[in-house]
């Protein structure tokens, strides 16, 4: 965890979409984006090493995305995507 | 599942040729952010693949040409303009952007840039900005910050670099826009709000590399570039491009330029239906 992120206060954000979070990790280079800009800081490196060399992303619990997006189109390697979960959608 | 058939499951993928991914940028290179963000903007806008036409010049991004699911044309270094300009004036019912650097756009394909802007021809231009060659190995370009290390450079570089965005609006760019690719979504409303207007439309966009520019300048890993980013960025919208040099302290993101005019197409249009008027007058 970086300084910045020990200074930001951890606010507790509501769900904007109820989404499956998936990374295909043979693309991921380890650039990291996902993992430092992340608003809710849902994710982190796993142990499994994939065909690179790298430690792709995952997600820290199951609930702890709030699907924003952010980290999909952050990802310059096109290795994350969300899935919206059928017949639940966006509440509220 | 082989990685290729996991891929088409990315909702993007329809855009994109599944065959050539993983593609070959750098880690940590924003080319891929770049590329994602338009065709993210594609994807938004429902854009008719078939009649949106990208071409790109030489230099890392040029590849991007090659991995979009539409007619691309990777054309010779620094004439993406040039042939983006035929295809639009042969063809005006296709929509055509441009992906490409500093180095082909600016300083290869300079004149093609400034007169293309002159005109108003009706074209979305995309610059990355990477400050140097990276594809040849570094070499110093025409956004080369003063002072700052390349391969033909190494006791700092002594030329001063282009404001690229003062560039496009003295040249009479009808969009000028400026983003970081830490500024993911406001780029693809950018390139959205480009699209959908006509005329020249010039995006420069921030990109960072790690692997080149970065390393001689030891400016750390791409993760300490777009933190770098997140903290000397300023975003003003309407500010004065002149005013808008890129500095060590400060990068002015924004839009900077939105007026209307008639472009290029529609005033060759006016013209031929003026003269074939006056030649069945005899």
């Amino acid at each position: 965890m970086s300084a910045s992120r020990l200074l930001t206060p951890v606010v507790k954000r509501k769900k904007l979409a109820d989404v499956e979070w998936n990374v295909i990790e043979d693309f991921c280079k380890g650039c990291s984006f996902c993992i430092e800009f992340c608003p809710v800081d849902a994710l982190e490196e796993s142990d499994r090493l994939n065909a690179k060399g790298v430690h792709p992303p995952k997600l820290k619990s199951e609930d702890a995305c709030i699907g924003c997006g952010l980290c999909e189109t952050l990802c310059p390697d096109f290795a994350i995507y969300l899935e919206k979960k059928e017949g639940k959608g966006d509440k509220e | 599942m082989t990685v290729i058939q996991e891929f088409e499951k990315h909702p993007l993928a329809k855009y994109l040729r599944a065959e050539r991914f993983p593609h070959i940028w750098c880690e940590g290179c924003g080319d891929g952010i770049i590329l994602h963000c338009f065709v993210k903007a594609l994807d938004d806008l429902a854009v008719d693949i078939d009649k949106f036409v990208v071409v790109s010049g030489i230099g890392c991004i040029g590849r991007a040409a090659g991995y979009v699911k539409c007619d691309s044309f990777h054309t010779t270094h620094g004439r993406p303009i040039a042939l983006a300009t035929g295809i639009k004036l042969a063809n005006p019912k296709l929509t055509v952007a441009v992906l490409s650097g500093d180095g082909d756009l600016f300083a290869i394909g300079g004149n093609h840039f400034i007169h293309a802007a002159r005109r108003n021809v009706d074209l979305t231009v995309i610059c990355s900005n990477n400050f140097n060659y990276g594809m040849t190995g570094g070499q110093s370009g025409p956004t080369t910050p003063l002072d700052s290390y390349t391969t033909t450079t190494p006791y700092g570089n002594i030329e001063h670099p282009f404001n690229l965005v003062h560039l496009a609006a003295a040249a009479g760019s009808v969009y000028v826009a400026r983003w970081t690719v830490l500024h993911v979504r406001r780029l693809a409303e950018s390139i959205k709000k480009a699209l959908r207007k006509k005329g020249f439309k010039f995006i420069e966009v921030i990109s960072p590399c790690p692997e080149i520019y970065g390393r001689r300048n030891k400016l750390g890993k791409a993760i300490d570039i777009m933190k770098l980013y997140r903290q000397i960025s300023e975003i003003r919208h309407g500010y004065d491009p002149a005013k808008a040099e890129i500095t060590r302290e400060k990068i002015v993101v924004g839009e900077f330029i939105d007026i209307e005019k008639p472009t290029y197409g529609e005033l060759l249009q006016k013209q031929f239906i003026k003269i074939q008027q006056k030649l069945s007058e005899g």
